[in-house]
């Protein structure tokens, strides 16, 4: 849900069901390292209640495409941790292999 | 006009740290990068994060994608079936933490939700009992079942069915129940919910199976350590019981969790500022009860103190308290994070840690979608 003026799109207020800190805070991260970005910075109104507000205020271009943009490389810098990840995991177990092969020989 | 002179020559010493691009200087680097941990209190804790905090100074301090795919790292220090520690370099706190979270609370495991107890007479009471049978990691991957809700029929792609059935013989010792004791039901539940109205029929059990899952799951399914107690059975006790197990997630109740625990520190930096030798370099190698610290001899036969160890550095802020003038730093990389899975054994570590990364990316759809 998106709460803002119908005249002025470069600042609104999202409102998130079903999401807490994990989420609005990474993408606050996001959104603060992005040059279009005037001011961003989250809330949860009650403890108990399922619901997140992150305020959005650009430079410019409209708060929604600003925050759907930022989601955007949210997802492409998670889709790289997974691939350096495998990587990393393909390496390990090669690299002791390598190692327990060495031990066996001496 | 020597004046003049002299101005434009004091401007152009006053541009050069601007010539300098992307470099910040010193002081303000040590800031953006590190938290340092004086006796008192950590200071810089809160780093910089918005991209124009050196625009003034023509510093872009903003972090593409392009920036963090190049700088991010992981290096792996130890990885077993159900323990990892690795490094994970040039990422933020908020997103190392998001992983954390996700780990702890949103990835999904199986676990046993509801018990049917056809006969108990131990000391232990039911509901004791069934919340023990809940907290007994089951060796079954979730990513092969679906979630069950109110409504749902359980059938063999949502419940597995496990059955207890001891009793300690009169005239014997006491017996111990171990986890091992609970047996895997592939075709469903066994007991029935009614008698059939008529001798023909089938009976109605508490799932319907269309099924058996041996034919779904490559392995049999079973719990993971042998060994856990569920209840201790005097002469003539006995336990009767059916456990659904159902696919859930940690926010809803810990059993679900897939890890012990996951956590991460953030790297430390032991810098020694000005050089401690003699008597005194004795003095701070003792102070650290961790070995931070080696002695170093010098070739005058002076000794020297060396940071050797700075990965084993707790944070007991020993080495910097004291009334003398401060000799050590202790600092903590701000990117540079030691994260550490346990896993309770339904998945190995490192493919809980791509599931979590996974259900982020997932958030972040979902929300994209919801905008659109």
């Amino acid at each position: 849900m998106e709460h803002g003026s119908l005249t002025d799109s470069t600042s609104s207020t999202f409102s998130i069901m079903d999401e807490d800190h994990t989420l609005a805070n990474s993408a606050r991260f996001v959104l603060n390292q992005d040059p279009r970005v005037a001011f961003c910075g989250y809330t949860i109104p009650h403890p108990s209640e399922k619901k997140v507000n992150i305020r959005l205020q650009t430079t410019g271009d409209a708060a929604k495409d600003v925050l759907k943009d930022a989601l955007q490389n949210l997802m492409i810098m998670c889709q790289h941790v997974r691939g350096t990840m495998d990587t990393a995991v393909v390496n390990h177990r090669a690299k002791n292999a390598a190692e327990e092969m060495d031990v066996d020989q001496n | 006009m020597p004046k003049k002179g002299t101005k434009s020559k004091k401007e152009k010493v006053d541009d050069v740290p601007n010539e300098q691009e992307n470099k910040l200087p010193d002081y303000l680097e040590l800031q953006r990068t590190r938290v340092v941990c004086n006796a008192d209190a950590p200071i810089h804790t809160q780093g910089f994060q918005y991209s124009g905090a050196f625009a003034a100074m023509g510093i872009d301090n903003s972090v593409s994608v392009d920036k963090f795919c190049k700088n991010f790292k992981i290096e792996i220090n130890r990885l077993t079936e159900d323990y990892m520690e690795f490094d994970m370099i040039g990422i933020d706190a908020s997103i190392a933490n998001a992983f954390r979270r996700i780990l702890i609370s949103e990835v999904p495991t199986m676990a046993i939700e509801k018990v049917f107890m056809a006969d108990n007479n131990s000391v232990i009471a039911d509901e004791v009992l069934s919340h023990r049978l809940g907290l007994i990691p089951l060796d079954a991957d979730p990513r092969l079942f679906e979630y069950i809700s109110e409504n749902d029929v359980p059938n063999e792609r949502n419940t597995i069915v496990y059955k207890l059935h001891v009793s300690c013989p009169k005239n014997s010792q006491r017996i111990t129940v171990k986890s091992s004791e609970l047996e895997w039901l592939p075709e469903g539940s066994q007991l029935s919910m009614s008698a059939p109205a008529q001798s023909g029929d089938k009976q109605k059990t508490f799932t319907s199976f269309s099924q058996s899952q041996k034919e779904i799951l490559e392995k049999p399914l079973g719990v993971k350590y042998k060994d856990i107690t569920i209840a201790r059975l005097g002469p003539g006790q006995a336990i009767e019981l059916e456990a659904h197990a159902v696919k859930g997630t940690g926010n809803v109740h810990a059993k679900w969790s897939p890890v012990a625990t996951a956590w991460y520190r953030m790297l430390p930096e032991v810098v020694i500022l000005k050089e401690v030798e003699g008597p005194q370099a004795e003095e701070l190698v003792n102070k650290c009860r961790v070995n931070v610290f080696d002695i170093e001899d010098l070739a005058n036969g002076g000794k020297r103190a060396v940071v050797a160890r700075p990965r084993a550095c707790t944070l007991c802020r020993e080495c910097v308290m004291g009334p003398n003038e401060k000799q050590v730093e202790l600092r903590r990389v701000r990117d540079h994070f030691i994260f550490t899975i346990e896993s309770t054994g339904s998945m190995p570590p490192e493919v809980l840690f791509t599931e979590a990364v996974k259900i982020l990316e997932e958030k972040c759809a979902r929300v994209i979608s919801e905008l659109s």
